[in-house]
């Protein structure tokens, strides 16, 4: 008896949470058909938000990328003074509100700023721009590569690397034919991870960008605009299509997602 | 050698994205003096915006770590056809942008509401959009210590003559405090920061449905930096002390396995 309470109980919440406003939206997006919602995705500003959205997650993935496999082989595999440090400061990003992030940003690389203005005086304009928002998203994005990496590194051990290393391969090629390989999956998952984070970021992204039609508007930001605009078609559209990509996500992270985790 | 210079450009990348930035926030609040921030957090919009986002935010985590355990328990203990399906689905609040979080609610408890429940502009439309996006938390903290759980404890119970809810208080319950606990805290140091899932739903009106991250918004919005800064930081510090009391707690419930 307990038991089908409580199996009812989990489903109601989670109906009313989750399933029934994530349905409706969707349907509410198709009620008219598939033509308003392609005509809806396909105008200029639509278009121009989509081009954004993938210029910045595309820098940002790739700097953390980057970044988190460095920084991974940097925790397991060497030692140095600091390395739990590194390692608690890595998941700041997690703690911090959006809109700080986006403040702190503005604090150093706003105009008006020491290193912004610097910056700006040598022709490169940071907040209210692009690279700021490829900041903004590395910020919030940057733990995930990392700390997908990191737990099957350990798993790995390195032995392998030192056979590579006494059989007389240096250590570039030791990196990409032996660690490479054997953290592909996990390293998937997280591009996969901070991908879909970097498509989605809003706040961040919001407080940085200045919001400039046309120009810095990223899909999140469309999705904000048009429904306060009234245009409900467009803002639907445009949440379904980011909701497709989140569903695939997580699809593909759980295909990838390392056994046992 | 090469083990310095990974570790500088490492440094170097997250002093010049996440730390120089993030500590120029703290700087630009407290180089006006500890008077100057207090002001700043206590003038009425960010002070009523702070207490509804730690009220809301406490009411957040309490119902998380019920709805989150008996979910988790659910999907543990459990067995019907569709599990998978609902075992997946509890991360995709982790993967749907904020915005879109907002407005699929707006569309079940908006004007529109085919329940003719209309949360918008109002303190429980808050909660609930908090409640959507810190939903997996407490699941994915107290699942996999569930899944590890020695049932032997349990029969031993049962044989025992102990009811069901006597051997969940006594036996099960002191096993999954310490991750109900973290998954709590998590939640709340989440719904603390949020800001995208709000944003639609509760329309921002100062005093009533504004939340501290909208507040700071519209701070920076007004060119208000610095004020901007210092209920910024009131955040942060709200946050890290939630944090540190999250690692005690693990080492205290490390230290009694």
């Amino acid at each position: 008896m307990t038991r089908y309470l409580l199996r009812a109980l989990a489903l109601v919440y989670l109906l009313f949470l989750l399933v029934i406003p994530v349905g409706l939206i969707v349907w509410r997006t198709f009620a008219d058909g598939m033509g308003p919602v392609i005509d809806a995705l396909t105008s200029d500003e639509a278009l121009h938000a989509f081009q954004v959205t993938l210029i910045v997650a595309v820098w940002a993935v790739a700097l953390n990328t980057v970044f988190g496999v460095g920084t991974a082989v940097l925790l397991v595999r060497r030692r140095f003074p600091g390395k739990r440090l590194l390692s608690a400061l890595i998941d700041l990003p997690v703690a911090v509100s959006p809109v700080i992030v986006g403040l702190a940003l503005i604090l150093v690389y706003g105009r008006f700023a020491p290193v912004g203005g610097w910056l700006e005086r040598n022709g490169i304009q940071v907040i209210f721009s692009v690279p700021g928002m490829v900041l903004a998203t590395v910020f919030v994005s940057l733990p995930l590569v990392v700390r997908a990496v990191v737990p099957v590194l350990e798993e790995l051990g390195d032995e392998q690397e030192r056979a590579a290393h006494t059989l007389g391969a240096s250590p570039l090629q030791t990196f990409r034919r032996i660690t490479i390989p054997g953290i592909q999956w996990a390293l998937a998952y997280g591009i996969v991870l901070c991908l879909a984070r970097a498509l989605g970021e809003y706040g961040a992204v919001a407080v940085v960008s200045g919001r400039i039609v046309g120009e810095t508007q990223t899909l999140t930001l469309f999705v904000e605009e048009s429904f306060q605009n009234f245009d409900q078609t467009s803002a639907f559209a445009a949440a379904t299509a980011l909701a497709l990509i989140a569903v695939v996500t997580l699809l593909i992270a759980k295909l990838l997602r390392p056994k046992g985790t | 050698m090469g083990t310095g210079l990974g570790v500088g450009t490492a440094v170097l990348y997250l002093s010049l994205i996440v730390l120089i930035p993030l500590a120029a926030v703290v700087w630009r609040a407290g180089g006006q003096g500890i008077g100057y921030v207090w002001q700043a957090i206590r003038t009425p919009d960010s002070w009523a915006a702070l207490e509804l986002t730690l009220v809301a935010s406490v009411i957040v985590a309490l119902v998380n770590v019920v709805m989150g355990t008996v979910i988790a328990w659910v999907l543990v203990r459990d067995r019907f056809p569709g599990k998978a399906i609902v075992d997946m689905l509890i991360d995709l609040p982790f993967a749907l942008p904020t915005i879109v979080a907002g407005l699929v609610l707006l569309a079940l408890y908006g004007a529109n509401s085919p329940l003719h429940v209309n949360l918008a502009y109002s303190e429980a439309g808050v909660v609930v959009a908090l409640l959507f996006v810190t939903l997996p938390f407490v699941v994915r903290t107290v699942q996999p210590v569930l899944l590890e759980l020695d049932r032997d404890m349990e029969q031993a119970a049962y044989s025992l003559g102990a009811g069901q809810w006597v051997t969940f208080r006594r036996i099960i319950l002191p096993n999954l405090a310490p991750a109900m606990l973290s998954g709590a805290g998590l939640a709340f140091t989440r719904s603390i920061a949020e800001f995208g899932s709000t944003v639609l739903i509760s329309g921002n009106i100062p005093f009533k449905t504004q939340v501290a991250a909208v507040n700071v918004a519209g701070r920076i919005e007004s060119d208000n930096l610095t004020g901007a800064a210092a209920v910024s930081t009131a955040l942060l510090l709200v946050a890290f002390v939630v944090l540190i009391m999250l690692d005690l707690v693990q080492r205290w419930a490390g230290r009694r396995d």
